[in-house]
């Protein structure tokens, strides 16, 4: 092992606004499984993504075994022997394994589709992996584990040298998880490298040999894992001294409970109907104050507020608003109790970009704005808006400014406003600082306070765990559509946030 | 509060965009300019008769070119409005005639046994609105996208026309029903046609309604972007069906409308209006991506495209070739459009 197989040098990339990749240096010996860890945000995905050829770094180098490459197109990368197994499956449902393993790839003779060499050598490979599968089973009748073997024969089928697994096991059962697991470790002594992206660090201790920490995009650490601990690890990917940014909220006292859920449950979609995204979530917000709602992506946080707005189904559990049971199907029922929801992603989900600033606040209160109860108030309007122009400090040119040519932060202001307009008891906002500057995150949370302690509760969900713990006065942890904890955030730390949140703190419990 | 206090700090994006002048503006300008160029070409162009004529030509593509804004608006479309029409129009004109077996009877006979242009006018607009309620309740319950579901109306709506017509056409009506299409109002040197102040009041009324009505706001909000509108409370499907109703009543009383003036109704009315009403509209600046447009500027798009038409005429120009040059016109005003949406996307 004296030359390693790939060796990232110097690599940076910039996107507006943000450093996503500092003079990131990064190894990968061969034959061995290497861990890549960081929190959302790290660079994590940049770094994969540059690898992958999905994206060109600004400077910096890569080497494959001494050699300097270029990954200009992922095409370039796979022929080098570098294959990215992302967490949605590039496979296409309604073909066979053998046409998926061997898509833009098949095998031919006089020009024309070699469909028995196809299925033999799909045969071989998924053989050599442990698995029976039938090379013409078509994939959409496969469990997402099947169908991410078959990602795996496919990465086998382009003879790679480096498979990239991003998040290899966040969908997967115990049991297949310690599959997946025995043919990673197959693979390992077949040769093969692979980069293990997870949150779930007894993962880490478990399957992989070496481990690089990133943290707001810089390599922070490295090493063998057999050399550290999962408390180390933690603390290399939360140990920044943040806290002094965010303006920490004082404590004070909660009133009465606003929102009350017991239960609730929702089961998979068609597609994967035995996963769980909600497994018996129960929690209370009280009046005046910030629940927040840590966990990593895909535990879960997203899915419980569109599942309490009515923006999508459940299965069972109960909600209550003010004590009083209710049943909330569609958003509009959830704006009639009271329940306002900022979603997570402003562009697709809140603004209206071809609209203007008046329009996308006035809209869901427009019935309170009515003469004859049809025509719009214009003059009400126009002081509807200019009153949250002045309380929300929002920057705009003036009321018919589209909002598309806003800032992102005063984008995220025209969303709160159009909510507050509404007059919700329950106000959930999903990451409503996300791609917006820090003075405006600043900002926003002052506003979120001023929500509070006008008594509306408010459940604020974050990835930013240093945002959690300032904004916060209490917080409740999911991983993988459960509750793992709840703590006052007074008393919390990132270091203990973070164990509630990973695997370890759930099978504990 | 000190904040207000400080300057207005507009973002670097705010400067003039040109393009949305040119989008704003450009359909006008071209309408000034082709009328300018067709009577230099052709000085009888430019006649009050002349222009009326056009006016009186537009007036039903007009009226069902307001009711595709509203359905367009949403990101829908509606490729049945011709056959609706025709199916229309010939319910009118049987209830007019007082039954089919009545077709072709003329004068006396025919006053006794009609039921007269009000309910003739009711039967019209009736089927266009249950047309356009099945058509709206299948895209909304069924999900079935609006292309596929009217593309199947414009086949539905024309065979149960020929169905009912059994082939041959309905004509000869009362003076009155036939007022509704050949009448004019006004003095002698102004005589406006009926047709054009049809279209002229229900313009101004559905303008009325997309801009100073919370429904119309309702529209914008559901076509700019379905999800934010059903996060923030919006009856998305009521609101995408109404839609398929207003056009449907829009094609019911150009259904009648157009038989009037024709002075008789028969299967066949309406072929290919789909084509031109959506032309009409496009090149108003409606976006077929939803969220954008203005009745003003479908009023100009469909006088742009009656004058394109007329002039053409008068010059004699193959109609041939005007059927190429309205395909040709649509995929330019659709380019310009999806031109404009990516620029909005970066900005």
């Amino acid at each position: 092992m004296n030359q390693p197989l790939l060796k990232m040098s110097g690599i940076s990339k910039r996107f507006p606004g943000v450093q996503a990749l500092a003079d990131v240096s990064f190894e990968v010996a061969a034959g061995e499984v290497h861990a890549l860890l960081g929190e959302n945000g790290a660079g994590k995905s940049t770094l994969l993504k540059i690898l992958s050829g999905a994206q060109r770094p600004d400077s910096g180098s890569i080497e494959l075994r001494g050699r300097p490459v270029e990954l200009p197109t992922p095409h370039a990368a796979q022929r080098q022997g570098i294959v990215t197994i992302y967490q949605e499956f590039n496979l296409v449902p309604h073909l066979t394994i053998a046409e998926n393993v061997f898509i833009g790839r098949e095998p031919r003779r006089a020009g024309f589709v070699h469909w028995r060499a196809m299925a033999a050598r799909t045969r071989e490979i998924t053989g050599r992996l442990g698995l029976d599968l039938d090379p013409h089973a078509l994939v959409r009748d496969l469990s997402v584990a099947e169908q991410q073997m078959v990602e795996i024969a496919r990465a086998l089928s382009m003879e790679s040298r480096l498979i990239v697994m991003d998040e290899p096991s966040s969908a997967l059962s115990a049991a297949e998880v310690a599959k997946l697991f025995r043919i990673i470790r197959d693979l390992r002594t077949q040769g093969l490298s692979i980069i293990f992206v997870t949150h779930r660090l007894d993962e880490v201790k478990e399957v992989c040999d070496r481990f690089t920490v990133l943290r707001d995009g810089r390599r922070v650490g490295d090493g063998k894992v057999a050399e550290t601990t999962v408390p180390e690890i933690i603390r290399l990917m939360v140990g920044r001294a943040v806290d002094s940014l965010f303006q920490r909220r004082a404590a004070r006292a909660a009133g009465e409970v606003a929102l009350e859920i017991v239960g609730l449950t929702r089961r998979g979609d068609a597609q994967n109907p035995h996963a769980i995204v909600l497994d018996d979530v129960s929690l209370t917000a009280r009046r005046g104050e910030i629940l927040g709602l840590a966990g990593l992506m895909g535990a879960g946080r997203t899915e419980l507020a569109r599942a309490i707005f009515g923006a999508d189904p459940f299965d069972a559990g109960e909600v209550s608003i003010d004590g009083v049971p209710v049943h909330i199907r569609t958003p509009r029922d959830a704006i009639g109790h009271g329940v306002g929801l900022v979603p997570e992603d402003r562009k697709q989900q809140a603004l209206f970009l071809a609209l203007a600033v008046h329009t996308n606040i006035s809209l869901a209160a427009l019935g309170d704005l009515l003469r004859w109860g049809t025509f719009i108030d214009e003059r009400a309007e126009r002081a509807l808006v200019e009153q949250y122009r002045q309380t929300l400090n929002i920057r705009m040119a003036g009321p018919d400014q589209l909002v598309a040519n806003l800032s992102g932060g005063n984008q995220q202001k025209v969303v709160l406003a159009r909510w507050l307009a509404l007059k919700p008891k329950v106000l959930i906002v999903d990451e409503p600082t996300r791609g917006i500057d820090v003075a405006a995150k600043v900002e926003v949370h002052n506003l979120l306070f001023g929500l509070a302690d006008a008594g509306i509760a408010v459940i604020a969900i974050s990835s930013e765990l240093p945002e959690v713990l300032a904004i916060s006065d209490r917080i409740v942890t999911m991983c993988e559509g459960r509750i793992t904890g709840e703590v006052a955030a007074a008393s919390a730390t990132q270091e203990t946030l973070m164990a509630m949140m990973t695997d370890r703190a759930r099978r504990a419990a | 509060m000190d904040e207000v206090k400080q300057p207005v700090a507009p973002s670097r994006r705010d400067s003039i965009d040109l393009l949305e002048i040119m989008a704003r503006f450009a359909p006008l300008i071209f309408l000034i300019v082709l009328i300018a160029a067709f009577t230099i070409a052709e000085p009888r162009f430019f006649s009050t008769v002349n222009l009326f004529n056009v006016l009186r030509q537009v007036s039903i593509y007009g009226l069902l070119a307001v009711g595709m804004t509203f359905v367009i608006l949403t990101a829908g479309i509606d490729l049945s409005v011709g056959s609706l029409l025709a199916f229309a129009g010939l319910a009118a004109a049987a209830v007019a005639k007082g039954g089919l077996a009545n077709r072709f009877t003329v004068g006396v006979e025919q006053e006794a046994a009609g039921y007269g242009w009000g309910l003739a006018l009711l039967a019209a607009i009736a089927i266009g609105l249950a047309g356009g309620l099945i058509q709206g309740t299948a895209i909304t319950r069924l999900k079935v996208p609006p292309f596929v579901v009217t593309l199947g109306g414009m086949s539905v709506f024309r065979g149960a026309a020929l169905l009912f017509a059994g082939g041959g056409p309905i004509s000869g009506f009362p003076h009155d029903y036939a007022w509704w299409g050949q009448g004019r109002i006004g003095p002698d040197w102004f005589p406006m046609p009926v047709p054009v102040i049809v279209f002229a009041f229900f313009a101004v009324v559905a303008h009325v309604v997309l801009r100073y009505t919370r429904y119309g706001r309702n529209v914008y909000a559901v076509g700019g972007n379905p999800e934010a509108a059903r996060l923030s409370g919006l009856n998305v499907p009521w609101l995408i069906a109404s839609v398929y109703v207003i056009i449907g009543f829009f094609a019911g009383l150009g259904g009648f409308v157009l038989s009037a003036r024709l002075n008789s109704a028969e299967a066949v009315a309406g072929l290919q209006y789909e084509l031109t009403v959506i032309a009409s509209v496009v090149i108003g600046g409606t976006s077929l991506f939803g969220g954008i447009g203005t009745i003003f500027g479908t009023v100009v798009g469909t006088i742009l495209i009656g004058v394109l038409l007329n002039g053409l005429v008068l010059m004699n120009v193959s109609s041939y070739i005007q059927q190429i040059i309205i395909g040709v016109i649509i995929v330019l005003a659709v380019a310009f459009d999806t031109f404009a949406k990516s620029r909005r996307r970066r900005a």
